[in-house]
């Protein structure tokens, strides 16, 4: 009988403290990039492009790679979005009758969903290759829009469901077509639509893998989609590769700014998925 | 009147379009992959190229056994770490935890899935290198430099954790009250009842999500090759360096075209990365869709 609570005991305080060192390694992660980052962080990092001599622990920031991050995981969402919110509603709203279909579709994204990034990037060279399309801006957004395509479909879908049939019904049975029902749906999933945003553009801003060989890297911010761009995380993995102790110093604090920039995303798209669920009807 | 309909057929058309584009995505990339590498399978045959040792791109030789062999270390590692930690907080969140524990908890597993691949790999140097250089490895064996398959394993085990709670407690909530009351009922403590019941019902998704984190950890490129040491030698302690197949691949692009064959053999790997992991992903969300299915009914 004591065996027994004891076992009960022993497991409890087991789980409390897993639970504690997996809820616990986000704050040690942030901690030590904010401690480490921190020590490094100035003005210059977020205004000013490297200058001369800055891998060897001169003057300058990585505005170049903020700004290139900006405009690529910016661009594919965009064109992410292009994609995936017709893919959304053909799901949900053209298929009605068709659920074997319809779910091999949805499977079907998240498999790709699960591809990992570096495939997407070999896989965005391949292509870059194909039509002569050297590391640029243009490329990077290429790859990581496939990237964001899954997410966003998967967000979006899960969106769309929450809207409930009668709503759909009523339209049509009002004598809408699909398509007039369709943008009765997506005014409803307005701040759905958002999270998804800012779901896709976090995952994109924070990736490395995908961009290695297609964006490039330079240290001015790109005026075309055709020059080559930095990107934030590449510049902290590149930084991070010196043997300057100055330039490494950057890298942590380019690390911070990348944490900041993806905490306040994540922070507003679990705001945002809050509201949501809180006025939907 | 016509027109509306017109209108309605061509979106149609078009989103079917979008939709087929997208979804086949999946086999082009397999293709596209498969073509690229055909040069160097003619070359050197499947069977070589995964079971050989010997790597020296300059001479030709392409063995991909220390990559394959040094990706199964580092997920294996990983796996082993954080599936128990992973099932045990799952378990204390859905079963035990009060609702404003619950509350304050989701947040950050939620934030911790948001956090980039190269801050995990920032943190795993300055964290996790010095704490097994000094601390755990000196233990064990006379010098390690802390980049190692083990601080690799470690770092993916927090890059996974999210994953694997995330699934566990949504399979976790999926099972009946009815099951757990009846068993309380009986006199069963609480973890009675999940080692018994709980537990049972919930092992398909357990696998699943496993299996899932395993393609995870398998395809993660940069905060692996930043920890890992990228020593193409098979590893054999988890204080040898290591280096897995991504991070192969994104660490040679620069070289990839000056060398005859190479971008062949890189294009190899991603292939090999994209099969195992595409097979492992449909294995997984079967397992997960079936048991969906089963709760509907």
């Amino acid at each position: 009988m004591k065996g027994r609570k004891l076992e009960e005991l022993f497991f409890r305080v087991l789980m409390v403290l897993a639970t504690i060192l997996v809820a616990g390694s986000f704050f040690l992660i942030v901690g030590t990039v904010f401690f480490k980052g921190f020590h490094y962080m100035n003005l210059d990092m977020i205004t000013k492009t490297p200058g001369g001599g800055f891998y060897i622990g001169k003057e300058g920031g990585v505005l170049n790679a903020i700004v290139g991050s900006f405009y690529v995981a910016g661009g594919a969402t965009i064109l992410g979005l292009l994609v995936s919110i017709p893919v959304a509603i053909f799901i949900n709203l053209y298929m009605d009758g068709k659920r074997f279909l319809s779910n091999t579709i949805r499977m079907a994204f998240d498999v790709l969903f699960g591809i990992p990034s570096i495939v997407y990037g070999a896989f965005g060279f391949l292509i870059m290759v194909y039509f002569g399309i050297r590391a640029s801006l243009l490329g990077g957004i290429i790859a990581v829009t496939l990237l964001v395509i899954p997410i966003l479909v998967r967000t979006l879908d899960e969106v769309i469901r929450t809207v409930p049939f009668e709503l759909r019904d009523a339209a049509l049975s009002l004598g809408s077509t699909r398509w007039e029902t369709a943008k009765v749906v997506l005014r409803q999933i307005r701040p759905g639509i958002f999270t998804a945003i800012l779901l896709s553009f976090g995952r994109a801003i924070g990736d490395v893998a995908s961009v290695l060989f297609t964006a490039g890297f330079s240290d001015n911010v790109p005026t075309s989609l055709h020059e080559p761009a930095a990107t934030l995380p590449l510049a902290i993995f590149f930084q991070l590769g010196s043997p300057v102790e100055e330039v490494q110093g950057r890298g942590y604090a380019s690390a911070l700014i990348l944490t900041i920039i993806v905490l306040i995303i994540t922070i507003l798209s679990d705001i945002l998925i809050k509201k949501f669920s809180k006025h939907k009807i | 009147m016509n027109f509306r309909l017109l209108k309605d057929k061509i979106l149609s058309k078009l989103m079917l379009v979008f939709t087929l584009a997208s979804v086949s995505l999946l086999v082009i990339i397999g293709i596209g992959l498969y073509y690229k590498s055909i040069p160097i399978i003619h070359r050197l045959s499947w069977g070589e190229l995964i079971t050989s040792s010997i790597w020296k791109p300059l001479k030709g030789l392409f063995g991909f056994f220390p990559f394959i062999m040094g990706t199964l270390w580092v997920t294996a590692i990983a796996i082993i770490i954080a599936l128990p930690l992973c099932l045990l907080t799952a378990l204390y969140i859905v079963e035990y935890a009060p609702v404003r524990v619950k509350r304050i908890l989701t947040p950050f597993v939620n934030l911790l899935s948001g956090i980039p691949p190269v801050i995990f790999g920032v943190w795993g140097v300055l964290f996790i290198i010095p704490l097994i250089q000094i601390y755990i490895a000196p233990h064990f064996v006379e010098f390690s430099t802390g980049y190692s398959v083990l601080a690799g394993g470690i770092v993916l085990a927090v890059m996974i954790f999210p994953l694997i709670v995330s699934i566990i407690s949504e399979v976790l909530r999926t099972i009946p009250q009815e099951l757990k009351d009846a068993s309380l009922s009986l006199g069963a403590t609480k973890w009675e009842t999940i080692k018994k019941v709980i537990l049972r019902k919930a092992l398909p998704g357990i696998i699943a999500a496993a299996v899932l984190a395993i393609s995870r950890a398998f395809g993660e490129t940069i905060a692996v090759l930043m920890v890992c040491g990228n020593n193409a030698v098979v590893p054999h302690s988890v204080f040898d360096p290591g280096y897995p197949l991504p991070a192969l691949i994104a660490n040679n692009y620069g070289e990839m075209l000056s060398i005859p064959l190479y971008d062949s053999a890189l294009m190899f790997a991603a292939l090999l990365l994209f099969i195992i992991i595409l097979l492992f992903n449909i294995i997984s969300r079967v397992i997960l869709a079936r048991l969906e299915r089963k709760l509907a009914a």
